[in-house]
């Protein structure tokens, strides 16, 4: 069964139609690379999945359990709504750390206010805080960072703020990993250890969506492709398909601007 | 009143200074949580926050409230607080320090709100979308995320405020409360000039110690950027 199905998502922005309807499934263990020129709805998309944006239409599914239906004029309990959110992680362009924290807190910070709902919270609190740190040191080491707990999100490269923000995120064990454009605010000297990072995580069979504009990374490390355009999956399918052999057009063209510039 | 010592006339400057004390510790404990309230009303439909219902109606009273209070003088407002009630409704107001912390109170909120909603205003967006997809609940991000990153932001402006309402209480002389400079002057009376202009040391002391306060919380608050 797929781990995450979209149905037909639409979204718009005033006159704008960002996502005209936008259909695909992947399994579990998949790593899917979505490329496409700026505007072509990208970030929008993974922005409605992610409940950053509420979608004008269509149907998102998790396990097969529907966790969005736009149509619904249900009420969701905020309970139910976290959740949801909670199928998935999020890693933004702009790492987004929370800047009057240190790392090791950064990664911490979530867990703690979910654990405080637990019901034997108040009986096992220093297992239970011990066992988060456990648990966040071991990410931040998995990303590389176990040196630089103390620190500041200030005192860190774009790089190192980027792992902390992946290990934030992986802290909360997500069902799907998003990467909005994870490589687009550092520099080039810097991308590689953030695609180090993704790349390790592909080979542990990590669930995820990378939005990005590494085009040889994403032939690289993605199971499948899916390229958008005007706000429609134009191409789908594995980097050989769709990054060698494009039947689109607009992909084709796409792909050429990027050899031309290389 | 001549035959005061020079130490009989500092102490009882003391004691009118205590009154402008009392009305500067007061309005600050009321006025800082009342400010907040304002602003959650300004900023009722500001999506992050929306701790009030989003209803245009209390945006728009407490925009109108805090043009009115930031419009009009402050002493025309502790001549409304203090005569209006009695004249208006037949219920006068009995003491003199309530009207002055009324007054006091209402005006320094309506203008502590605006500097919070400049300060909620100014933290990115970024930071409320990266608490909600860790599935933190819309109070958690607003007190374990903003509420920090916001309180240092607005410390500058709110120490600039703050030092003018020490200035400001002197104002209470107008409703005849007996703070420093109402004091002073009643010796200028009978012909003796230096108790008024001493006064000014009095305030230059006291906003002194703010100042070093103040510059000890910034600087507390300076292990990030």
């Amino acid at each position: 069964m797929s781990v995450l199905k979209i149905e037909n998502i639409h979204k718009r922005f005033g006159k704008t139609e960002v996502l005209k309807g936008v259909t695909f499934e992947m399994n579990k263990g998949e790593v899917v690379a979505i490329l496409g020129s700026s505007g072509s709805g990208k970030t929008t998309l993974l922005r409605c999945i992610n409940f950053l944006e509420k979608a004008d239409a269509g149907k998102i599914y998790v396990e097969g359990v529907p966790v969005f239906d736009a149509q619904s004029k249900a009420k969701i309990s905020a309970g139910q709504i976290r959740k949801n959110q909670l199928n998935f992680g999020l890693v933004f362009q702009s790492f987004n750390l929370f800047p009057q924290y240190n790392v090791l807190d950064n990664v911490m910070l979530a867990p703690k206010l979910m654990a405080k709902e637990r019901k034997d919270y108040k009986a096992n609190k220093s297992e239970i805080l011990a066992e988060i740190k456990k648990d966040a040191i071991e990410m931040l080491t998995r990303v590389g960072l176990e040196e630089k707990l103390q620190n500041y999100p200030c005192e860190l490269s774009g790089g190192q703020q980027q792992r902390v923000s992946i290990a934030r995120a992986l802290v909360l064990k997500p069902k799907v990993l998003f990467f909005d454009e994870p490589t687009s605010a550092l520099d080039p000297e810097l991308t590689g250890e953030i695609l180090k990072v993704i790349k390790n995580l592909a080979m542990n069979k990590t669930t995820m969506i990378i939005v990005t504009h590494e085009i040889e990374f994403a032939k690289n490390v993605a199971d499948r492709i899916i390229f958008m355009d005007d706000g429609v999956i134009a191409e789908d399918g594995t980097p050989e398909e769709v990054i060698d052999n494009p039947k689109n057009n607009r992909t084709r063209a796409f792909l050429n601007k990027f050899n031309e510039l290389r | 009143m001549a035959s005061m010592t020079t130490w009989e006339i500092v102490c009882n400057l003391f004691e009118g200074f205590y009154q402008n004390g009392l009305i500067f510790i007061l309005t600050l404990i009321m006025a800082i949580p009342l400010g907040l309230v304002i602003t959650f009303g300004s900023m009722s439909n500001f999506t992050p926050i929306k701790i009030l219902p989003k209803f245009q109606p209390i945006k728009w009273v407490s925009k109108t409230f805090v043009w009115i209070i930031r419009g009009t003088p402050l002493m025309l407002q502790l001549f409304v607080v203090m005569y209006a009630p009695g004249m208006l409704f037949d219920i006068p107001i009995k003491s003199r320090m309530t009207a002055v912390l009324i007054a006091f109170v209402i005006n320094y909120a309506a203008y502590f709100s605006e500097i919070y909603r400049g300060g909620i205003e100014s933290i990115a967006k970024g930071q409320y979308e990266a608490g909600q997809v860790l599935g933190m609940t819309k109070s958690q991000v607003f007190f374990k995320v903003i509420l920090f990153q916001v309180i240092k932001r607005i410390t500058p402006p709110m120490s600039n405020e703050i030092i003018t309402l020490v200035k400001d209480t002197s104002l209470a002389r107008i409703v005849g409360i007996a703070e420093i400079i109402m004091s002073a002057e009643r010796f200028t009376k009978s012909g003796l000039i230096w108790p008024l202009f001493s006064t000014g040391i009095y305030f230059l002391l006291f906003n002194g110690i703010l100042t070093l306060l103040f510059g000890y919380i910034e600087k507390k608050m300076s292990y990030y950027n």
